[in-house]
């Protein structure tokens, strides 16, 4: 280094002493020391860069293979497997007197008639393959006849499902090279299997009933059309409770509301009210709603009310924040020509607030659409297995579905669990699409 | 600045009577009394924290909206009281408007920021009309021409000095008889400025104008009526070119000189 240099400029040591004042020397800013000082400081910052890159590849990495996992098993969900059978409706075996369907009782008459034994007639022409139709695919019978009775006495070709073994079969769901015992299906399944596929009285293809239909013992006969509309439902009293009060409380708070110890009070309380496990709301609903009003169990309105108190916390405190944060210049402005305090929260607050009301509504909302345990202590596991008719009706939602099929001993319900995962993470990503898109129109800022 | 004849007394529009004000324990506004003139633009000046804007605030009880705020004494709009049960507070802030200190247009269109104020008060019996009414304030306030062609842009797009105009064009939209500036043109640049105070004439007469300003020059120019004000007492109220040029009080003549503030 060069001497004068190292004689002017003050040693490390020196640039370290407190600063007497009037004695402090000068600072030398390209000395070793202050150099080291400013790559160690570089190197701090892309230390901290790469970690923070290296954990959204980590999270991203989790997340794809989530996804992947889940469609790879799930998407054959959405698939089915039918089996072609020559069925004569004969009236003697369905037990139908002709005569009957001339009489106002003719409905009645085909409803109540005997399908499951004409089943068992038609599949006995498969011959050696006897028992691949689905326990419930007499079904298909009864809507067949009922849409059309002239079809009473004649023949016709008709797809009816598989059971699961064969349809799992069909997708390649066993390895047949292992053993019977531990392979998951017997070899009469795999030969009646190869003997029907040989035949061409197989097909696979989209799986109405899947999408049509609510929960069932039979893996090839569960749907989730039942627990989404369960989930809806639910949403919908959830959404339509929650959101108003919400809101409301939200601007009594913060616009009218004095500032003693019982709004200090109140405040706490939501802010501990939203920290509260979920399932003790579900004690709550149970304790309340059905214990003490007697409403009924599992129903949609019951399991709304619920997740209603449990979103109300969230609402509230998302709402507070995205009010407060309107500059209290417009609250001024507004007031300044002569507006109410009414038409200054309703014209001027609200509208500049709503984006951040609305993106804390939909977090409210996807927690409510995924929350499974305050909902299994109000009887939203039971097993339905009718689409819910209404509020009040007995109904299952998405989630719920998930953990019972995932639960389920069948291994026909392992793709049946991926696919009501799809289908609850569609959802979701429907319901967070609308409220980005919601956010974006009034977040139109002038 | 004031060629007014200062030997022709005006009509009294707002008069304040030993008004004080506290926030909480601590007292802003020290039993201030003051006749505000119709005709003329009334000035209130003094060095920050002397009360000049609490006092402002009370004209049109802006100082409701402060939790902490209270106010004793009484302030007369036309002889109500405007304290009183009788005067409606929303009909008071209409016929008493008010420019802030910072522009604060409604985050609205141009159009929409001047006929809001007529719209909730129902001032325009049609479209017509409120046409007629934003373009007539736009007018008044130097901003016609400006904006003319761009009525559905935003308020808030504007420039200081064009956002400022808007809020007074907001203000007299609403066909005030008192405007109320707090510091109208502190956060804008020497030209805005300019046409602020210009505009402040040409409003003078057809509203009786109370102005803050930090800036004693802007006082003497726009004014003729000039209010000193010092740690929440009024030291000196008179003709502007009386307190600029001959001032009664030693601590007046100290602010204008410029030996504090």
């Amino acid at each position: 280094m060069n001497s004068a240099l190292t004689s002017t400029a003050p040693t490390d040591g020196a640039e370290r002493q407190p600063a007497v004042a009037g004695k402090r020397l000068q600072t030398d800013w390209s000395s070793p020391a202050m150099r080291s000082r400013v790559r160690a400081r570089y190197r701090a910052e892309a230390t901290f860069r790469y970690t923070g890159l290296a954990a959204l590849l980590l999270a991203a990495l989790f997340l794809g293979f989530l996804l992947f996992t889940i469609v790879r098993d799930g998407w054959t969900g959405f698939q089915s497997t039918d089996v072609k059978v020559s069925v004569t409706y004969d009236p003697a075996t369905l037990m139908i007197d002709p005569a009957a369907l001339k009489t106002p009782e003719a409905a009645q008459a085909l409803r109540s008639a005997d399908y499951a034994a004409l089943m068992i007639e038609a599949v006995g022409q498969l011959g050696g393959a006897a028992d691949v139709v689905s326990e419930g695919a007499w079904l298909i019978l009864r809507e067949n006849l009922e849409a059309d009775p002239t079809l009473l006495g004649k023949t016709q070709s008709v797809w009816v499902p598989a059971k699961s073994n064969i349809d799992l079969l069909a997708k390649g769901k066993f390895d047949l090279a292992e053993p019977e015992l531990t392979r998951g299906v017997s070899d009469d399944d795999v030969s009646d299997y190869t003997q029907l596929k040989q035949r061409g009285l197989l097909r696979t293809g989209f799986n109405r009933i899947f999408v049509t239909m609510a929960d069932s013992t039979n893996p090839e006969l569960a749907g989730i059309w039942g627990a989404a509309l369960g989930s809806l439902l639910t949403l919908l009293i959830t959404i339509g409770l929650s959101f108003p009060i919400g809101v409301m409380a939200a601007i009594y708070l913060e616009e009218f509301a004095p500032r003693n110890r019982w709004t200090d009070l109140i405040e706490v309380s939501i802010n501990n009210l939203a920290a509260v496990p979920s399932i003790i709301f579900g004690l709550l609903g149970l304790a309340v709603f059905l214990n003490f009003f007697g409403m009924p169990r599992s129903a949609p309105l019951v399991g709304g009310l619920t997740l209603a108190l449990m979103t109300l916390p969230v609402i509230v405190i998302a709402s507070r924040v995205a009010i407060k944060a309107v500059p209290p210049s417009i609250r001024d402005a507004a007031l300044g020509i002569g507006s109410s305090p009414i038409q200054v929260v309703f014209q001027h607050v609200i509208p500049m607030a709503l984006p951040g009301i609305l993106t804390g509504t939909i977090i409210g909302m996807a927690r409510a659409l995924g929350e499974t345990a305050p909902l299994l202590l109000i009887g939203m596991r039971a097993f339905v297995v009718d689409t819910p008719q209404g509020f009040e009706s007995p109904a299952t939602v998405l989630p719920v579905q998930v953990f019972l099929w995932s639960d389920d001993v069948q291994r026909g319900f392992i793709e049946k669990t991926s696919a009501a995962i799809i289908v609850l993470l569609v959802i979701l990503l429907l319901m967070n699409s609308l409220a980005i898109y919601l956010r974006n129109k009034f977040e139109r800022r002038w | 600045m004031s060629d007014y004849p200062s030997n022709t007394v005006p009509e009294t529009k707002m008069t304040a009577r030993n008004v004080s004000v506290f926030y909480g324990a601590k007292q802003a506004l020290k039993s201030v009394s003051i006749d505000v003139s119709r005709e003329h633009v009334t000035a209130f000046i003094g060095p920050s924290g002397c009360g000049k804007s609490t006092f402002l605030r009370c004209f049109n009880r802006m100082n409701d909206t402060v939790e902490s705020a209270r106010v004793e004494g009484e302030i007369k709009l036309d002889g109500t009281d405007v304290y009183s049960p009788e005067m409606d507070v929303v009909q008071l802030r209409a016929r008493v408007g008010m420019v802030f200190q910072k522009p604060n247009p409604f985050p609205k269109s141009i159009y929409e920021n001047i006929a809001y104020g007529p719209r909730i008060h129902g001032l325009a019996r049609s479209k017509a009309d409120m046409d007629g009414i934003v373009e007539g304030s736009l007018r008044r306030a130097g901003l016609w021409d400006e904006v003319k062609d761009r009525l559905a842009e935003s308020g808030t797009a504007m420039s200081g000095g064009q956002q400022q105009r808007l809020c007074i064009a907001r203000a007299i939209a609403v066909d005030p008889e008192v405007i109320l500036m707090d510091e109208p043109c502190s956060a804008l640049d020497p030209i805005a400025t300019a046409k602020i105070e210009e505009l402040i004439d040409e409003l003078r007469g057809r509203y009786a104008i109370v102005i803050v300003t930090h800036n004693m020059q802007q006082a003497a120019r726009v004014s003729q009526k000039t209010a000193f004000f010092h740690l929440g007492t009024m030291v000196e109220y008179g003709d502007t070119s009386t307190i600029f040029t001959n001032p009664a009080e030693s601590r007046t003549k100290d602010y204008i000189t410029g030996r504090y503030g």
